[in-house]
């Protein structure tokens, strides 16, 4: 029997990877040759999830989405003609959705299993920590620097700047913070990577703490990701009992380690000085900066905050080179990006590609429309803090800079699309909503602007005429106003971008001409 | 609730393990949560004194999360996501079924109080919405029926 593969994916067990499992090895009970099912990490193509493959002299074949009850035909044709299946996929590996993609950082996605250290080794796995132990700080630094990497959490800040900053700032004890409190809807990048890849984040961690001299790193998960913080944990274990954590890490004799820590439920902690405050067993409230966290972060000395997706993308620049990782992308905006596409979509999933493709072609041409077949209304892009798109700037290419310039950002690249039965009015109020229920409290606009914000909307919903529903718009966009540039952090100050992009490509939702939303 | 004393012994056990290490607290509230299911009054003048901070300093960051609880949680723990991608999948719709059919008071919890519902932000199952996590497990591509099943099952179990 050839061998077969089945993510252990978090999302591909909710969706019934398990009762698959137990159904193969059922059927498998009285055949001659034992079964012996692969749990690989998942490919990301979620709409097909349970997916299923099998090794063949061409390559793996794939059968999905799978139930249980499907387990016995798929044996079945397996003996005979496989493409005869309606669930057959043929060559996973050639599924344009797959094929298209440029997969830099989920390269292994899908084919390895995430707690294999040789099945890492063999895909290329500890290269770029060789590389960083041969080439030394200087040149480490250098190299990120040089390839144009930017923050993947959503800032998109300059990596490069950070790891020259906490390398220059002498302090007895340095820390790297790895954040992993993916908070917001629409994205499952971070989860994917940890539960599917967990040595590539260790990997990239290490190569920071010893090029900017940090001994000590966390790994700050969100609660909500328990299958994340057992794979992570599990990992660890592994990499330090064959040397790439501990006193003499991957034999550069310096020493770097590192634990997971998890988070309890607070979206505010996915801000970075409100991360660190977590981290030390306080409140998750946001800090004022100056000081930047490079220079007095965790417990007060020099500290390298990043996402997953930042500090896994080290590892591939080193072992490639930056030039290599700077051919992708375009203008500032280089390298690539996991956009995951979510919400009312029929081809949810993860796409890495380059930078620069259009959001039509993410949600058309790889989410294939809305699942519900209704007419596209708009795409959420960046989580609950970034613009709701309409259809008609769907041609604005992915990118930091193109997106800042329609009033939009790219955050961490999730999308989450909406098809004209999703009232925008109630996204508005509820994106206000989340921000009173979230906001740490430390300063006044977030604070008191969310909570009068959604009193403002229900006001503005209730309006009994045309001149009480222009006195409450007036009203929300000067606070929306007062939000984005009063607010400490982005959760105050970015909250107000779905309020007002649905105001000004929805005011029919609101009750209002769109000449009314317009003033 | 005297027989809160009982769990005093854990607690100290683990706070004595967790004090040296820097901004132990997280770990150690989730910790106690994890062995009582809840954090019990008694525990908080102990983990005080252990990390040489106010009560209130404790209480405080108790409060502010919402993963920790105070008091005994009920049989099953619902979370239903209540976030943009499952909204925009019929979330809200699951939500009304779910106050109908456990006829929830205002605390969440259902009317034979074998089930609490709490809305959660996002379980990164955002690709096959919507999702829900019922006891610890995550369930997506969730539908009226499925939602009904599972419900179901609860309720045989209790």
């Amino acid at each position: 029997m050839p061998a077969f593969y089945l993510p252990g994916d978090s999302l591909a067990r909710a969706v019934g990877a398990e009762e698959v499992v137990v159904a193969l090895n059922t059927h498998a009970r009285g055949r001659v040759v034992p079964l012996e099912v692969k749990r690989t990490s998942s490919r990301g193509l979620y709409w097909l999830e349970p997916l299923l493959e099998v090794d063949t002299p061409q390559g793996r074949i794939g059968f999905g989405p799978l139930t249980a009850a499907d387990v016995p035909s798929v044996l079945e044709a397996l003996q005979g003609e496989p493409s005869s299946h309606p669930l057959a996929l043929g060559l996973v590996e050639e599924l344009p959705y797959l094929k298209t993609q440029q997969r830099l950082l989920f390269a292994r996605a899908g084919i390895t299993q995430p707690l294999y250290l040789d099945e890492y080794l063999e895909h290329g796995g500890f290269e770029g920590l060789k590389r960083a132990v041969a080439i030394g700080g200087e040149q480490t630094a250098t190299e990120v620097f040089d390839s144009g990497l930017r923050g993947r959490g959503g800032a998109a800040f300059p990596a490069g700047i950070k790891w020259r900053t906490v390398r220059a700032t002498e302090a007895a004890q340095k820390y790297i913070v790895c954040n992993a409190d993916e908070g917001d809807s629409g994205t499952f990048a971070d989860r994917m990577l940890m539960e599917g890849d967990p040595f590539l984040l260790i990997e990239g961690m290490a190569i920071a703490g010893i090029t900017v001299g940090a001994s000590y790193g966390y790994i700050y998960v969100r609660s909500e990701y328990p299958d994340a913080v057992t794979t992570l944990r599990n990992a660890l274990e592994i990499a330090r009992s064959n040397g790439y954590l501990g006193n003499n890490v991957g034999g550069s004799g310096q020493a770097f380690d590192m634990e997971v820590r998890v988070g309890a439920g607070a979206y505010i902690c996915g801000e970075e000085t409100a991360l660190l405050d977590s981290l030390e067993g306080k409140r998750g409230v946001v800090r004022a900066k100056p000081p930047i966290p490079a220079l007095k972060g965790l417990f007060g000395q020099p500290t390298l905050v990043h996402n997953v997706l930042t500090l896994a993308s080290v590892p591939l620049i080193l072992a490639k080179g930056a030039q290599f990782y700077r051919d992708y992308g375009m203008g500032r905006s280089l390298g690539t990006m996991p956009f995951q596409l979510a919400g009312n979509i029929r081809h949810g999933g993860l796409v890495e590609r380059a930078f620069g493709l259009t959001l039509r072609e993410l949600v058309q041409d790889y989410g294939g429309g809305t699942a519900s077949g209704r007419p596209l209304k708009a795409a959420q892009v960046g989580g609950p803090l970034g613009a709701w798109v309409p259809p008609s700037q769907f041609d604005t290419p992915l990118d930091y800079e193109a997106f800042a310039g329609i009033g939009a950002m790219l955050g961490h690249g999730g999308v989450v699309v909406a098809d004209d039965s999703l009232d925008m009015a109630h996204m508005a109020r509820f994106a206000l909503q989340f921000c009173a229920e979230e906001s740490c409290g430390k300063c006044t606009p977030c604070r008191i602007g969310s909570t009068r914000g959604v009193e403002v909307i229900d006001r503005l919903l209730a309006a009994p005429d045309q001149s009480g529903r222009d006195e409450q718009v007036i009203i929300l966009k000067d606070l929306c106003d007062t939000m984005q540039y009063g607010s400490l952090c982005a959760l105050g100050g970015m909250a107000p971008f779905p309020v007002v992009s649905a105001l000004k490509y929805f005011p029919a939702d609101f009750g209002l001409h769109p000449s009314e939303a317009d003033q | 609730m005297p027989d809160e004393m009982l769990h005093l012994p854990m607690v100290n056990s683990l706070l004595e393990r967790h004090k040296g290490s820097p901004g132990a607290l997280l770990p150690i509230l989730h910790e106690i949560q994890e062995g009582i299911g809840y954090i019990p009054d008694v525990a908080i003048p102990e983990i005080a004194h252990a990390l040489n901070q106010s009560q209130a300093e404790i209480r405080g960051v108790i409060s502010f999360y919402h993963d920790f609880r105070t008091t005994p949680p009920a049989r099953h723990i619902l979370r239903l996501c209540r976030a943009e991608s499952c909204k925009s999948r019929g979330a809200e719709q699951l939500a009304a079924q779910l106050r109908e059919r456990l006829q929830l008071d205002d605390h969440g919890s259902s009317a034979d109080g074998s089930i609490s519902l709490r809305p959660v932000y996002c379980l990164g199952a955002c690709a096959c919405s919507p999702a829900l996590e019922l006891d610890g497990r995550v369930h997506a591509r969730l539908s009226a029926e499925r939602l009904d099943a599972l419900l179901d099952a609860c309720r045989e179990d209790a």
